[in-house]
């Protein structure tokens, strides 16, 4: 644990994160109807980063153990389907590694069927397979969970609207400014040009980084698939505490 | 040099496989001496309740610390106002006439870097279908109304209506609970932050 300076008495310098713009996907993109009225229609408002956003919660402790990062295991038996591994690290944006944080995954069967009462997709629900998962990222950033790849499914946002197949992912990192929740594509789907949530990222080389690359280096022979994606969270900009950074 | 950043995508539909947990709503535990629970609804530009999104807070603690490395005070100390079983964290589903709760002690006010102070408040996250990034507002305490006006972040939200979005509602009769809508759109729209 690092030693902090004591606390001045009246000004202090706090890092900031830094900001990319054209890399999220703004909330009003008519062609994802569901913005129509959910999107703010008033422009935001720049919060420059102070105290509550240069934290924020370190969780996981106590909350994750290591058969949470494991989908395929039900309670009657194996899930069915293509068993996957999804595996890689969590860095920001100077390249520092992401270690400790909490990533929450959950996803569609591989019938494309969500274990969800809202789902009314008539495909096949898999009574060995909640689709949810949990895991920490270690020393260095990394994670890893061992899964079902998940199929494509429709949905009404307009005609035979399909859904490219993804799995969820929520993460924290270490403040604030990092907290993301995405969702991780696969390589070469065909699906990816009529769906406007992929789409609805405005940098094409951004969208890109969604999508996870099959490794047969990380494949488990006669047991899974590999496949790798690393995610980037915000970084610092320039700021005094940086060089403690690679302690924590 | 900057790694380009993974974009956000919306948290769908279907959260409620992945996000809640039991204790989620619960920033103290139950049943801790001066608690306060945070009720309110998200709706959308028709005033509909939206049912399927997640409100997440976080705070500092009764002293105004944070249990975070970054905090350039340092760790809260004994003594500080720390209390025991305070995550700072808070995380509620809505249910389906859109209302949330959060059950919290209220924070102390924050030094900033320039020498002002902030006002006691939570930084108050909302993902939900349709948004494809979060929103994130700020929650302010009604009976601080000097701070209230001293407080940078309040300062720079507009005219007095849209300062009024972020300030929570007594309720009457009962001090343990106050209010706070989140209007994603339309009349009364919350103020949002560009965090």
């Amino acid at each position: 644990m690092a030693i902090h300076p004591p606390p001045a008495t009246a000004g202090f310098t706090l890092p900031s994160y830094e900001r990319q713009p054209g890399v999220h996907p703004p909330l009003d993109f008519a062609d994802y109807r569901s913005t129509a009225l959910r999107a703010p229609s008033r422009p935001l408002v720049l919060l420059p980063h102070r105290l509550t956003e240069i934290t924020g919660p370190l969780l996981g402790e106590g909350r994750v153990t290591a058969a949470d990062a494991d989908l395929t295991a039900g309670s009657g038996g194996e899930a069915l389907g293509q068993r996957i591994i999804v595996t890689g690290r969590v860095l920001d944006s100077r390249g520092n590694p992401v270690p400790g944080t909490l990533i929450e995954v959950w996803q569609a069967n591989a019938a494309g069927r969500y274990a969800h009462s809202a789902d009314s997709h008539p495909a096949p629900l898999d009574p060995n397979f909640t689709g949810a998962g949990r895991c920490l990222t270690d020393s260095e950033g990394r994670y890893r969970f061992l899964t079902i790849r998940p199929g494509a499914y429709p949905w009404r946002n307009h005609p035979n609207a399909w859904r490219p197949a993804h799995i969820h992912f929520s993460l924290f990192g270490r403040a604030f400014p990092q907290r993301l929740v995405t969702q991780m594509y696969f390589a070469d789907d065909p699906l990816f040009g009529q769906d406007p949530i992929f789409n609805s990222i405005p940098d094409p080389r951004a969208r890109q980084r969604l999508i996870a690359r099959f490794d047969l280096g990380l494949t488990e022979p006669e047991r899974a698939l590999g496949y790798e994606w690393d995610i980037v969270l915000r970084g610092r900009d320039g700021c005094v505490f940086e060089q403690r950074d690679g302690q924590r | 040099m900057s790694a380009g950043i993974t974009p956000s995508q919306t948290v769908g539909p279907f959260l409620s496989i992945g996000l809640p947990w039991p204790d989620g709503p619960f920033v103290v535990p139950e049943g801790t001496p001066g608690a306060v629970t945070i009720t309110g609804r998200v709706t959308d530009g028709a005033g509909a309740g939206v049912p399927d999104a997640l409100v997440e807070t976080w705070q500092a603690d009764p002293a105004g610390r944070f249990g975070h490395p970054d905090d350039p005070r340092g760790a809260p100390g004994a003594g500080a106002g720390t209390q025991a079983g305070f995550r700072g964290f808070g995380r509620c589903p809505t249910g389906p006439d859109g209302s949330y709760r959060i059950v919290t002690v209220k924070p102390g006010p924050l030094p900033s870097p320039d020498g002002g102070t902030e006002a006691p408040h939570l930084d108050v996250s909302v993902f939900a279908r349709g948004l494809l990034d979060r929103v994130v507002t700020r929650l302010y305490f009604p009976d601080e109304v000097a701070a209230n006006e001293a407080d940078p972040v309040l300062a720079s939200a507009g005219e007095p209506a849209r300062v009024a979005t972020l300030i929570s509602q007594a309720v009457p009769g009962n001090p343990a609970e106050l209010r706070f809508d989140i209007r994603l759109q339309g009349e009364r729209e919350t103020v949002f932050f560009d965090v």
